[in-house]
């Protein structure tokens, strides 16, 4: 039982990074837009959720009290809405200044997070935010296993949306503007719009997921919205295979394997005393296995799917 | 008003240092190094690990650090710039070799920065460390309080300032830096040795770093974030100052250094990371290159 509702724990959390790891990957994998501020589009979402969601809380707004739903519905609203004034300031600008001002709109986030008291409470952050069927399930593992299955189910929805959306025109359209984005300017395909929506729909994914955790930890502080959050995704993207869909979703369960398991074998090995050494390990630990990646797998485990049209030439060879 | 001005000098001090190795690789190594500021966070940390180790005791003249910094301070910029060199070699060399987009580079600067960080923690802990515990004189001129120690900061700047411009225009070496950053395989083509040239850069740029990381760990303290939170600043100095043109670039340190100032003395210091982050959007709305920079 215990290990059962571990592995339910793991699941779950294993499967809100995979949603914005696939936000990312539309982003970075299939529009090649480095957007170094994914901690913040997720803070945003959680942060919106937290405030709809959350109980009336005497020294701050919010505290709506609205269905979890609500909640999700809300947060992707709100990360749509901030990337897409951040977008239209930043989508013009060359591919690192785009990673610097992103970067930089995730640091001006987690300082509002710690320093707007009235709305997002400060570093106390928001806690008794309500789950989800808390009050249907009999125990706390049967609520956790409803969640799971919720956020298969909204995983499995969005992989099957997102794969649809890349192979339609409008996803070839993409990867033709991160090869050569001149060249589809020509055919008459307007890049900056494409990447803004692009953006917002990916920093959405960002924030959904960001709801979703804070509606399952039943907390957010800004302690969640630290940077090693984006570099983490950021792993997962590169370990799984950017432009693959499949890979954002194989390399969040991975790396988060991989963090949680080396957690474990470093509380074994370690004394408690060494427990912050220990975390840092673990970060220079994933930072050496994106290193490695980038050079000797820059493809990934999945690499990209070429989708080269059928040529008549090669279509008739094959008859 | 006047006391604002010397407050903004020394903040951009600690950016100008740092932000000269910054501009350094992204013109001769065509990215923006997110572990830039962890650079300098190292070079503090070795200097203190060397401090300690010798003992520190005494005070050198004016300052209120030992005859020990003065020390450690060389030794960290060469162990310092050492480290830069076999991350050059170990990660950013393989990927030019392999060819790698500007983004990987990106990216594992982003690791290295993370990880450099992450070793700061596991060896010397999350809390705050200090050169020395002395309380550090302040002097008065016409109203406006300075610290000796700050005195240092902007005269030690000042002169490393001059010294890069000899440097540049006065050297072999640094003329065959400018002729990289220009047009690499033009450079190559006239027998400039490009990868002793991508060496000095990180030595230069690290060892300034170094200088950046224990000034600011003498006149404040030493932490492990004290480096990452000088990376904004540095990008948004950068970005103002124009990217290619390291003179514009000082120009827009001096004048992040002073906007942070303001925010802090008119709006709340909680909220000084936003000044860099606003001029970094307004810079590059209406002025992509640079207010200091000339039209590519």
């Amino acid at each position: 039982m215990d290990i059962a509702s571990y592995l339910v724990f793991f699941s779950v959390v294993a499967g809100i990074y995979a949603i914005t790891t696939l936000g990312l990957n539309l982003q970075w994998g299939f529009t090649g837009m480095m957007n170094v501020g994914v901690v913040g589009f997720f803070g945003v979402g959680a942060y919106a959720a937290g405030l709809l969601t959350g109980p009336d809380y005497p020294d701050s707004l919010g505290g709506l009290g609205l269905p979890p739903v609500i909640g999700y519905l809300g947060a992707m609203l709100a990360s749509g809405i901030v990337a897409f004034i951040v977008g239209l300031l930043t989508i013009r600008l060359r591919h690192d200044f785009l990673a610097v001002a992103t970067f930089g709109i995730a640091v001006c986030i987690q300082m509002l997070a710690m320093n707007l008291k009235p709305l997002t409470r400060g570093f106390d952050g928001m806690h008794s935010l309500p789950r989800p069927f808390a009050s249907m399930a009999a125990t706390p593992f049967l609520s956790n296993l409803y969640f799971l299955i919720m956020v298969l189910a909204i995983g499995g929805a969005l992989l099957w949306a997102l794969e649809r959306l890349v192979r339609s025109p409008w996803g070839r359209v993409l990867r033709a503007i991160r090869e050569d984005e001149e060249a589809s300017a020509a055919l008459g395909k307007y890049a900056i719009s494409y990447r803004l929506q692009t953006f917002v729909l990916g920093s959405m994914l960002m924030g959904l997921s960001g709801a979703l955790y804070a509606s399952f930890m039943g907390f957010i502080s800004p302690q969640d919205l630290l940077p090693i959050f984006t570099f983490q995704i950021f792993v997962m993207l590169i370990v799984g295979g950017s432009g693959n869909n499949f890979g954002a979703v194989v390399g969040a369960v991975v790396i988060w394997a991989l963090w949680t398991l080396s957690e474990t074998v470093l509380a074994a090995f370690l004394p408690p005393e060494l427990e912050r050494q220990a975390s840092a390990i673990r970060v220079v630990f994933v930072g050496l296995i994106l290193v490695l990646m980038l050079l000797y797998r820059p493809q990934g485990l999945l690499a990209e799917r070429r989708n080269i049209s059928a040529s008549p030439a090669s279509t008739s060879e094959k008859t | 008003m006047m006391q604002l001005l010397v407050d903004g000098i020394v903040a951009a001090s600690f950016i100008t240092l740092g932000v000269i190795g910054l501009s350094m690789v992204f013109n001769i190594l065509n990215f923006p190094s997110f572990a830039q500021g962890d650079q300098i966070t190292t070079g503090a940390y070795m200097a203190l690990a060397i401090a300690t180790l010798f003992g520190s005791a005494g005070s050198a003249g004016g300052l209120s650090v030992g005859w020990c910094v003065i020390i450690a301070l060389p030794c960290a910029i060469v162990l310092n710039s050492l480290l830069a060199l076999g991350i050059d070699r170990a990660i950013y060399r393989q990927l030019r070799l392999r060819g790698a987009s500007r983004i990987s580079m990106i990216m594992a600067s982003f690791g290295v920065s993370l990880m450099l960080r992450n070793v700061i923690v596991m060896f010397a802990g999350q809390d705050p460390h200090f050169f020395t515990f002395d309380i550090q004189p302040a002097l008065r001129f016409w109203g406006i309080r300075i610290a000796v120690n700050e005195l240092i900061v902007v005269g030690v700047t000042i002169v490393l300032v001059l010294c890069l411009h000899l440097f540049l225009s006065r050297t072999t070496l640094g003329k065959s830096m400018r002729a990289v950053a220009e047009n690499p395989s033009l450079a190559r083509v006239n027998g400039i040795d490009v990868d002793r040239v991508i060496r000095w850069t990180w030595i230069i740029g690290t060892g300034l770093a170094t200088v950046a990381g224990v000034l600011l760990g003498f006149t404040v303290q030493l932490h492990p974030f004290m480096g990452f939170e000088l990376l904004l600043p540095m990008f948004a100095a950068l970005i103002v100052g124009g990217m290619t043109n390291i003179y514009g670039v000082l120009l827009g340190a001096l004048l992040i250094g002073l906007v942070e100032g303001l925010t802090v003395e008119y709006l709340a210091p909680e909220y000084r990371q936003a000044a860099p982050f606003a001029a970094i959007i307004l810079v590059l709305l209406f002025k992509p290159h640079g207010i200091f920079g000339e039209k590519a």
